[in-house]
């Protein structure tokens, strides 16, 4: 394999790892607050591509303007679902609540096929981000470039809102503690409220990037990747934001890297990130930065 | 005396911090010992590294069993350091837990036959087509509950929710839970928490006929002075995970390290 | 306990009569609903046994229905049929010529996914809670990977079709066979399931489903009984996914997403963790109400076509039982006479109170 080569496997991978990593960090903020695996939120990226789509080709609108309304509808949609389908089972257990988000990803995808039909469409990729761009021999797509600047400024972002705003403060506080930070005044509703308005934002932002990589709309298309992205989060240690970028970047390098160098593999492709999931599993069962639970006795 | 139980040299510790250090305990025979210290002293997490819920960081753990052979009792050691619970309980040491853990949606009775799935010996198919192998086996596994349930008067609940009990009963049917596993050694953690005095008498006394009627070895956690005064012969005391006395009852109340501990904490009766 | 025993037998022989009616009444396309809803009772009471009884949320089950089809299409199929199917790279010998009569081909469809249930158990198992879904749903997923990839012992994606119906029931050459060989291995799983809860290990499966530590501290081997209910579960998921390929006759990778386990998930929900009974009216109730509701999809009062209304309509039933009734039809307790009586003869029970 020449440099070269190597070189742009390398940026595939970390283009898609930070694709992973951001759709990553939706789930783990999630299950940082309620303990729940939203199954929904891979559905969301397919929500926000459609939108996105829709807006360009039906509303005529710039390709930017579409984009951002994706963003803000899908994160309504990610607020209204907690605010539907999840809050009435806060006090039930655990398992109630997981089918629910079961429930609710099976009723956005099936929504997808009625709404937007079964058949794939085609995404219209925006000029700037179907250039290629050449960096010193390494041939680069636009979306390539564009996707970890992208993921990069909205982990500043992000790093930013959690740790220096008063929010974010309260986000970690519910995170640690739920019923303490209820009686210290802190409005519980809101801040779920935030983490999801954010996680599905990050999640839509993913889809419609996701959607400039593999320009190819379906309605079940959210299915693999969220599952993916959730595995991404567990790998790198659910609840831990930086674990979710970690473990996203590793599933994609390690994806995009594995198909390169044994090609022959590269049916088992899809079986990487679960197989990788497993070994993390058995071996750190609370992933890679994930702190361990000792349970009380 | 028979030694039944030794604890040699254990440290427990968890990340950095060193819930127990250099424990060492003597169980004999037909003893009821109690551990006792302020809140936080590492006497639970004492609990459990006997039990196996815990591998200690340091030291050994060692049960003797006698076993007949060819006629003649032969005592032998078995290191239980690094067993799993199941296993340890199978050898004869049950326990109760501090906060109450019953299988709080099954009946009364039924509490009390899960603990005699250990001696079973029908595999799963002849047990689920009721082989007469197994029926005999069930019919005695309730037999020997129901009998139990009596021993301690829970005969008449046998059929209600075992959460539906009220709170005394609820420690009295643990008590009855862990007996049914057939154990030679009992560890009770803190069996008199949140019993008035009248129950409490009740306990002490039930925790004396118990311990003649099954031949046991009691190893207790109290906070009640009056219970585990009135019912030790043997006390240990811990505080940060450091045994500070041991002694009869009586030595212990009169010792200058044991009144430090609990100044201010609560009074030696 | 007799009495228990001749009530038990006496519904058997109601159902039997039944299927004989409904197999000289219904047309076909109706049979076919009968007979998917007793592959749905097989997969749902065995998927029960380890997320309802022992408390173990796995999500891998899709994984061992596909082994269980596998085998059982691998097994059934002759070697004209095998050619047929696999036209780009042949069957791997002795797989090729080798074919066997539908029981011994069921049973070993069950016991392979059996074996795979372990394989998948024992490593899994250690873990708890959604970890042990996710590693589940992971296995499950590497199985349907593993079969898309193997091109040469499961043609791939491109699957296996012609797979044959049996054309007798224990050696008696009928027409519906296979309705009956459904039905009565549902009979034997429900049967099954319920013998084994009502013993010494089915307590023991509640009782770590109640609490892991107390259950070990009452001396319940935790590996032991998890894995336990894990190959059982999926030694049945097996010989329903024998079920469903001759059923179907058709069979390829995408059969087994999680969508299917999801579906199955679904229907022991609706029916109530821990409850056999629960899962097998659910298992019928959910087959029958997706069938019913397939007008949806075909346009309606005048709308279009429209695919997939009806898996809309069936997600929101499922989040209204969720959100509304989270216990299911049975909760975790089993269907009795005594609770039939106080459902449907309350007048008769007010008079007996007043004598």
């Amino acid at each position: 394999m020449t440099l070269e080569l190597f070189l742009q496997h390398l940026t595939n991978g970390i283009s898609l790892g930070s694709l992973y990593a951001l759709i990553a960090i939706g789930y783990t903020m999630v299950y940082g607050i309620l303990r729940l695996i939203n199954f929904a939120h891979g559905d969301l990226i397919m929500v926000a591509a459609y939108i996105a789509f829709y807006g360009v080709g039906i509303f005529a609108l710039p390709w930017y303007l579409s984009f951002f309304i994706a963003v803000l509808l899908s994160m309504t949609l990610g607020i209204i679902t907690e605010k539907a389908a999840y809050k009435p089972l806060r006090n039930s257990p655990r398992i109630t609540i997981l089918i629910s988000a079961i429930g609710v990803s099976f009723l956005l995808q099936n929504l997808g096929i009625v709404l937007f039909g079964g058949r794939p469409k085609a995404f219209q990729v925006p000029e700037i981000f179907a250039k290629v761009y050449n960096f010193g021999g390494v041939n680069i797509v636009g979306v390539t470039f564009f996707i970890p600047v992208i993921t990069v400024i909205l982990l500043i972002l992000l790093v930013y809102l959690i740790n220096f705003t008063k929010a974010g403060m309260a986000m970690r506080a519910v995170a640690k503690d739920y019923d303490t930070s209820s009686l210290m005044g802190i409005d519980v509703n809101r801040i779920i409220s935030l983490t999801f308005g954010v996680g599905s934002a990050l999640a839509a932002v993913g889809g419609i990037m996701w959607s400039l990589k593999f320009p190819q709309l379906i309605p079940t298309m959210g299915l693999m990747p969220g599952l993916k992205c959730f595995i991404a989060a567990v790998v790198g240690g659910i609840g831990n934001v930086t674990g979710a970028v970690v473990g996203g970047f590793l599933l994609g390098l390690g994806e995009i890297l594995l198909v390169a160098f044994f090609p022959d593999l590269s049916g088992y492709r899809d079986a990487f990130s679960f197989i990788l999931l497993i070994i993390i599993l058995l071996v750190k069962p609370t992933g890679i930065m994930g702190e361990k639970i000792a349970e009380k006795v | 005396m028979t030694l039944l139980l030794e604890v040699k040299d254990m440290t427990m510790q968890f990340g950095g911090l060193t819930a127990v250090s250099n424990f060492n305990l003597r169980l004999n025979k037909g003893e009821i010992v109690g551990l006792i210290g302020p809140n936080g002293a590492g006497k639970t997490t004492c609990f459990n590294v006997i039990t196996g819920e815990y591998i200690p960081t340091k030291g050994q753990i060692v049960f003797y069993i006698s076993e007949n052979v060819n006629g003649q009792i032969v005592s032998k050691e078995i290191d239980i350091t690094r067993s799993r619970p199941d296993q340890i309980t199978k050898l004869g040491i049950a326990r109760t837990f501090q906060n109450i853990r019953l299988f709080k949606n099954l009946s009364v009775l039924e509490n009390v036959l899960i603990a005699n799935h250990l001696n079973v010996k029908s595999n799963f198919l002849t047990a689920a087509f009721k082989f007469p192998a197994y029926q005999r086996e069930e019919r005695e596994m309730r037999e020997k509950s129901l009998e139990l349930l009596k021993e301690l008067g829970l005969e008449k609940f046998k059929n209600e929710k075992s959460s539906s009990l009220p709170y005394g009963l609820q420690r009295r049917l643990e008590i009855a839970r862990a007996l049914a596993t057939q154990p030679k050694l009992l560890l009770l953690d803190e069996p008199a928490a949140g019993m008035n005095p009248q129950e409490s008498i009740e306990l002490m006394n039930l925790i004396n006929q118990i311990k003649e009627k099954f031949d046991l070895t009691i190893f207790m956690i109290e906070h009640h002075m009056p219970v585990i005064m009135g019912v030790c012969e043997r006390i240990l005391v811990l505080d940060y995970g450091i045994t500070i006395a041991e002694g009869t009852p009586k030595e212990i109340q009169n010792n200058q390290k044991v009144i430090d501990a609990y100044l201010g904490v609560e009074t030696i009766a | 306990m007799k009495k228990k025993t001749i009530t038990s037998l006496l519904i058997i022989l109601a159902v039997i009569i039944c299927l004989i009616i409904a197999q000289r009444t219904l047309d076909s396309f109706s049979l076919r609903i009968l007979n998917l809803s007793g592959v749905y009772i097989i997969f749902a009471v065995s998927m029960n046994l380890i997320n309802g009884f022992t408390g173990q949320l796995t999500l891998g089950h899709a994984g061992f229905i596909a082994v269980g089809a596998y085998t059982y299409s691998l097994l059934i199929m002759d070697s004209d049929l095998k050619q047929m199917n696999f036209f780009l790279k042949p069957l791997i010998s002795p797989l090729d010529t080798l074919q066997l009569g539908f029981f011994p081909a069921m049973i070993i469809a069950g016991l392979l996914a059996a074996l795979t249930g372990f394989l998948v158990g024992a490593p899994a198992l250690r873990l708890r809670g959604d970890y042990l879904a996710i590693a589940t749903l992971g296995f499950g997923e590497i199985i349907r990977i593993i079969f898309t990839n193997t091109q040469s012992i499961t043609n791939g994606s491109l699957g296996l079709k012609g797979i044959p119906k049996p054309d007798n029931f224990f050696f008696i050459k009928m027409d519906n066979s296979l309705m009956w060989w459904i039905w009565v291995a549902a009979i034997i799983t429900v049967v099954f399931h319920l013998l084994l809860i009502d013993s010494s290990y089915g307590r023991a499966f509640k009782a770590i489903r109640e609490d892991e530590k107390a259950a070990q501290a009452m001396g319940v081997s935790l590996f032991k009984h998890k894995v336990m209910a894990m190959v059982i579960s999926s030694f049945f998921a097996g010989i329903g996914g024998a079920l469903l390929a001759s059923l179907i006759g058709t069979i390829d990778p995408l059969m087994f997403r999680f969508t299917l386990t999801y579906n199955i998930l679904l229907i022991v929900v609706i029916g109530g963790m821990g409850s056999t009974s629960g899962a097998t009216i659910s298992a019928i109730v959910v087959t029958v109400l997706m069938e019913a509701l397939r007008f949806l999809d075909q346009g309606f009062l005048g709308l279009p076509e429209l695919p997939g209304l009806r898996m809309v309509v069936f997600a929101i039933l499922l989040l209204i039982v969720v959100l509304f009734y989270p216990k299911g039809i049975m909760g975790n307790e089993e269907l009795t006479w005594s609770k039939l009586r106080r459902l449907f003869g309350k007048p008769f029970a007010a008079k007996e109170v007043n004598r």
